[in-house]
This record gives structure tokens, sequence and C-alpha cells, in this order.
């Protein structure tokens, strides 16, 4: 029945000069998107919207599945686009559109019709008055409400006519690529792909990196972070994961350093790590899945402890969430069931039973210095042998 | 060099087996239940694989059905003839130490109000007859006891426990859980007083998918599954025909040389077994030169948990298995190291080496010599 969709989108409808940017990049981002199903699709914009026709057969639920996960829009309209054959079968179209689309009648609508073809012998108003006639007579049970309706009937009259009355609440954010790319540090857990999630949806691409170390952590562990990673591409785009062999540092660190400081010092050299591929692939921050509290790596003296090392911002999307709220999001963007596989990650095989939770910065800094010998080869080969996932 | 030491999880497929269902799955691919030459093509498979089976067990050939594996036939052995002779009561005896595939199993039985009895076993992981003679009772309808454990090779006394069960009152059913043992000890289900019997494909070099239940003439067995009359009605659906040819020729080719095989896993092990004493703080588990299975050594190595050993081997080629699947965030103990009464230091330190016929002397070496370099470095890293 549907043969195209109309887009909304709130918040790039403000934008200034630059608003064709964000435009472009959204119907950049629906074509991107609606490739991966089937069907062929036509996007344009017209007059200050998007417009999504398809050009063959394709599965309505299926299509507007996929609009779903494409920031930037807040609204899906699905259209029924009929040939103009006289207001008698225009009348007898919006009465089986009403019928099909809202099978509850007990309902109150109001139409609007826009005609920005002039010749059409009714004005907006005669259509709205006439087509709101020809409902009422048939569904007894609806009300007209003008003020405040359950139902807009949207009417247009163009080469074609246009109906639609449904809005089907799209993802919002802002189209990815409109605001630069972030590197995240994504591990096996909950929180660090729902990290991802919410800064690509302000519109910034997303690179990422793992740390690998085997035998301590498996192979099956670092199939799970590239499955998580092809889960969110769903919404971010196509993602570069770059796995990092973290094994010497993460042993040498046990060495040569206090064990309760053993997390914390592997932290800042995960983030040493992050940053530098981050600068090469022109990522403008890091992005990190850690809340406040959560466990001793995240405490305020231990984040701050953490940042001292780069340069570059960290940007912490979930840092005031509970844990209960990180997990409602991960169920929503469908990372949660892959998160919650039981494979170790690296950040837990040597833990101390008590680590140190309020680090002090100099002590941490006197210990690092322990490593002085081989780190920055150590780090440089890690770099170096990188492998690198790209998800399809 | 690859060096895969994990025979006990599954083995590769001979070459005439492959061939042999090729040969099936693109010529003989009719249903043998058709009328023409086509379906009887296909079901002189079924019966010539029936012939081989029933020689080497030296049972007839009515008394073998062909299942989806080792974990169907436990299922319909247990479940199959609990219900089949819930009239001569509602209580079965099995073992801590049994396959997920007859514990599952229990559990759905005892869901439905039966009464089970677990036998605990010595630190060898033997069932001792006196606990079964003990447990026998005046209701009990069937025991199911496996003949060699999957996890330490331990071989249960089977014809004695079977003299005992029949001793106390025939008609109590006696199952054997051989997918371990099949191929690796001579079984004679008529000597031993076997009424069930349940053996697997892919644990001998044959198919995944394919396996057999033998179900002894007088037994009777409910089907779990209901469908177009095949193999009697007790386990119907069209017949698996390629996994049956090629379980056909591994079952052959198994019971070919047998000794010969048999003494030449017996000295890969022991040689093993010795070499990996040399190591500190090595312990064998269930290990009895005299009596245990010839094709599976299991080894608790203190200090090392085994997923992070496992994984170092893996980097070298070598595969094997860990006694006790177990992260950080889900603790989950194997139930037969734990019967054994392992301390939870060797529980969490515990590797499967298992072997096959295709496992050469340059294997053990090698894997021993991975062994002595990785353990002592490995020590060095631990949990505090």
């Amino acid at each position: 029945m549907f043969k195209a969709f109309l887009i909304k989108y709130a918040e790039i409808g403000v934008k200034g000069k630059n608003r064709y940017l964000f435009e472009d990049a959204l119907v950049s981002q629906i074509r991107y998107s609606l490739k991966q199903i089937d069907g062929t699709f036509k996007v344009h914009k017209t007059a200050g919207r998007i417009f999504v026709e398809a050009l063959s057969d394709f599965d309505t639920d299926e299509a507007i599945e996929q609009l779903k996960t494409v920031f930037g829009i807040a609204g899906i309209c699905p259209v029924v686009i009929l040939e103009d054959e006289g207001f008698e079968a225009l009348s007898e179209e919006v009465v089986t559109y009403m019928e099909r689309v809202h099978p509850e009648k007990n309902k109150t609508f109001k139409v609007m019709a826009r005609r920005s073809r002039k010749n059409y012998a009714l004005d907006s108003m005669e259509i709205n008055n006439k087509l709101g006639g020809v409902i009422l007579r048939a569904f007894p049970e609806m009300k007209v409400d003008v003020h405040n309706p359950e139902i807009y009937l949207n009417v247009e009259i163009r080469e074609k006519i246009y109906i639609y009355s449904q809005v089907i609440p799209g993802p919002g954010g802002m189209p990815v690529g409109t605001n630069g790319k972030a590197m995240l540090l994504l591990s096996g857990g909950i929180d660090s792909p729902v990290a991802g999630y919410m800064i690509a949806k302000r519109g910034v691409q997303i690179e990422a990196v793992y740390f690998h170390a085997p035998p301590y952590t498996s192979e099956r562990a670092k199939q799970k972070v590239a499955d998580l990673a092809q889960l969110i591409s769903r919404y971010t785009g196509p993602i570069k994961l770059h796995v990092i062999n973290f094994t010497e540092i993460q042993l040498y660190i046990y060495e040569k350093c206090p064990h309760e400081e053993l997390t914390i010092i592997m932290r800042r050299y995960m983030m040493r790590i992050a940053e530098q591929i981050a600068k090469e692939s022109g990522c403008l921050g890091l992005i990190t899945g850690e809340s406040i509290g959560q466990v001793a790596s995240q405490t305020l003296h231990s984040l701050a402890c953490t940042d001292e090392v780069c340069e570059l911002p960290v940007y912490r999307p979930v840092i005031g969430f509970d844990k209960q709220e990180i997990v409602d999001i991960s169920l929503k963007i469908n990372t949660y069931e892959t998160s919650i596989l039981p494979f170790e990650d690296c950040c837990t095989i040597f833990v101390a039973k008590h680590p140190v939770t309020k680090p002090n910065l100099k002590i941490i800094q006197h210990h690092e210095n322990n490593l002085e010998e081989s780190i920055d080869q150590m780090m440089e080969r890690a770099v170096h042998t990188r492998q690198i996932i790209q998800t399809v | 060099m690859e060096c895969y030491l994990d025979n006990a999880a599954t083995t590769c497929c001979r070459k005439e087996v492959v061939e042999i269902m090729n040969q099936v799955m693109l010529c003989d691919y009719g249903n043998p239940s058709s009328l023409h030459k086509k379906g009887m093509d296909a079901e002189a498979y079924i019966k010539q694989g029936k012939e081989q089976i029933a020689k080497v067990l030296k049972v007839k050939e009515k008394e073998l059905y062909f299942t989806s594996g080792g974990t169907e036939a436990d299922n319909l052995a247990i479940i199959g003839a609990a219900l089949a002779n819930k009239r001569n009561g509602n209580h079965l005896i099995t073992s801590v130490i049994e396959h997920p595939a007859v514990l599952e199993a229990m559990d759905y039985l005892k869901e439905q109000g039966v009464e089970i009895t677990y036998l605990p076993v010595n630190k060898m992981g033997c069932i001792e007859s006196d606990q079964l003679r003990k447990a026998l009772r005046e209701d009990t309808i069937l025991v199911s006891i496996m003949h060699t454990n999957n996890e330490i090779g331990s071989i249960q006394p089977i014809a004695e426990l079977g003299e005992i069960i029949k001793e106390y009152n025939p008609s109590i059913l006696f199952h054997v859980d051989a997918v371990q043992g099949f191929g690796k000890s001579k079984i004679y289900p008529k000597k031993m007083n076997i009424d069930l019997l349940s053996v697997s494909g892919h644990k001998i070099h044959g198919p995944k998918g394919s396996g057999f239940l033998y179900i002894s003439e007088k037994t009777k067995v409910k089907p779990l599954l209901f469908g177009g009359g095949q193999q009697l009605g007790i386990r119907p659906g069209t017949e698996n025909v390629p996994a049956i040819a090629g379980l056909m020729v591994a079952v052959t080719q198994i019971y070919q040389d047998m000794d010969t095989c048999l003494n030449n896993l017996r000295f890969l092990k022991e040689r093993l077994a010795t070499g990996l004493l040399e190591i500190e703080q090595v312990f064998l588990n269930g290990y009895d030169p005299q009596n245990d299975a010839v094709h599976i050594l299991s080894v608790s190595i203190l200090g090392i948990r085994s997923e992070v050993l496992l994984h170092a081997l893996e980097e070298r080629g070598i595969y094997v298995s860990s006694g006790s699947a177990c992260a950080s965030n889900k603790p989950a103990h194997s139930k037969t190291l734990k019967a054994l009464g392992l301390p939870k230091d060797l529980l969490e330190s515990t590797l499967r080496f298992s072997f096959s016929v295709f496992t050469k002397q340059e294997d053990i070496d090698y894997t021993l010599q991975v062994m002595k370099e990785l353990v002592p470095s490995l020590r060095r890293f631990t949990r505090v």
C-alpha cells in the first residue's frame, strides 16, 4: 500500500546557512542504510523535506525498521501515492486509506490539504471540508477536532496525490558524519557499545579500538567485540576496529608496578595508545563507556588520573548513568545479549583483590618510571602490529 | 605445526568416510522408503550399516536404531525406556559423572515425578559396586552408567555392574553410554548384560549427526519422535543415509587392527603422562594405566588457569580442552572433577588431552616441549 516515506527531521531544520550540509548528509545516510535491504529506493530533497520513494517492491516494515536506525530522522511518515483521477476517486481512496491505516475508529481527526498544483479544481479549504464530510459519512463514530486531533490526515495535491497520517518516531540526533570523528575504546562489556551509539547519535563518525591479551583473552572474546562493532555499525555506519595486542605491556606492568595499581596504570597506557591511533586517523576525541564509581578505575580520582595522559578530550556519554539505564539502552540497540556472553576481557585477568580507588597521580607517575626501559618500544610494537577489522 | 589433541570432543572424518558420503549424496540419494530402485539403493546402505555394526557388537541387526548422535541415543534410551516401563516402577539410577545428555534427560524425568539416585565415584572416577547394590530398589526400572568418562577417561566396571543389576532383578534395564568407549574398548552388550547402548559417529572419525542406539530385542522403548514409521516407529524420520553410510565405514575401520591401534594409543598416553610429570606441581586425574581409557588424559597444572594455558597452547597450534569451562564472570566447575574431590585450585587448572589413531609420537613430543616451556613462564603471572 505504501510507496514512499516522508522523512521529518527536527534539529537540523534549525541550522543556519550550513543547513544544506546536514540535509545532504542525511540523504546520503538514508541511501546507505536502505542499500542494506531488498528494494530500490530514490532518496531526494524537496522543499525542505526528504522523500524516500520506492522504485521496486519492498517490505514496508523492514524499510521502517531500517530508517529507524538513521540518526537525524525525527519521524517517518509512510505515504500512499495516487494518480489524480478526479475528486470522486480521491474520496474513495481516502476512505480505503482510513479503513486500513486506522482500524480503531473511535478517534478525532483533521484533514490537512495542501495544493501545490494550483490548477486543481478545489482549493485547500474546500478539500478539507469535503474530505472531512466523506470520512464522517463513512465512519460515523469518528469526530472532527481542528485544534487537537488524534489523526492528522495529510493530503497533498501535486503531479500525483500523496496521503499520509502516521508519524513513526525516528532515532533523532544528527546525521553521522556531520560532526567529525572520534575513537571509541570498545571492550566486550555493556557500556562501551552504548557510549559509541550515543556519541554517533550526535553526528559523530566512529572508529574503535580493542585491547586483546592472548592467551589471557580468547579469540572468542575478540570475535565478540567485532560482533559488537557490527551491531552498532547498524546505527553508526561502517566501523574500523583496531585490535591491539596488549599482552606484553600488561605483563610488563604486572612485573614492574605495585599490584593494586595495575588496572589504573594499564588504563593509562590504553588511553595513550588509543590517542596515538586516534590522532593518526584524524579523530578529534576519545570515547569510553565509563560511569562514575562503577568500578575502582571509574572513581573521580581514577578518571582524573587516566585523563592526565591524553591531550584529546575524552567523551563519556554514560558518565552519569546507573547500570540499569545503560542496560536499557543496550537492550534497545540490541547489543545486550552479545555483551553478556561470558568471555574474559583484559581488564579483569590480573585484577587485584583491592585495587586502588583513590590513586595519587604523583605516586602513579613515580611507579610508571619503573617501566621506562622498554615501555616505549612495547607501545610502538603494539600500535605497529595492530590488526584492523572492518565491519561489513 | 598443527597438533589436534581434542579427539574426545570430536575427531576428523576419515577420507573413506567422506568418499562414501559423497557417493550417497551425489548418486545414491534416494529415499530408502521409496519403492523404486533409487530407494532400494539407498536402503542397501542402511542394511549394510546394520550388518557391520551388528557384527562388531555381536548383536542382531534388528536391535540397532540410527539416531542423530549420542545425545539423541541417550535421550531415547532413558526417557523412552522410562516411559515404556512405568508400570514396573518409578526409580532410576545413574552416576554423578555422566554426560549432560544423560543428566539432563534424568532432570527432565525428575520434573515428571520420577525418582533418581546418583551414584558417587571414588578418587579414580569409578563407581564402586557396593554403591550400586545399596541403591537398587524394588521399583528401580533402569540403571544408566557411562562406559568411559569423557573428562578423565575412567572406565566403569560395566560387566560387573551388569551382573549385579541382573542378579538383583533381571527386569531392571541397563543403559550404557558408550560414546567415549566405543572403538576404544571391546564392548559386547549380550555378555555384559547391557540392554541399551548409545554410540556417536563423530568420536570415531565418522560424521557429526550420526550415531545409533542398541536396544536389545526384549527391551521396550517408547519413541520420542513421531512420523512416518521408519525404523519400526521407534525413530521415525527419513533415515540420514549419508551419515549412516559414513558411520558404517568409520565403525568398520576402527575395528580393523584395533589391538595395534589401542596399544599405540596407550604408548602415546604413557609418553605424554610421564613427560608431563617431569614438570613441577602437575597432577594426573583418574590415571590408571591398567584400567583407564587409552585416549584421554586429564591433567591439573597448579597455578595456571586452564583457559589461559589452553589459549597459549592454541597459539602454538596445539588444541586441547579445558577440564572446566570457567570465566571470571561465570564460574562453572566440572561436575566430574568435583566428584573426584579435586580442590578448587586444581579444578580451575585442568586440561584434557585426547588422542586418536591419527595422533603421532611427534605430536606428543612437540606438546611436551611446548608445555615445558610455557608452564614456568605462565606461572610467573597469576591473579593475586
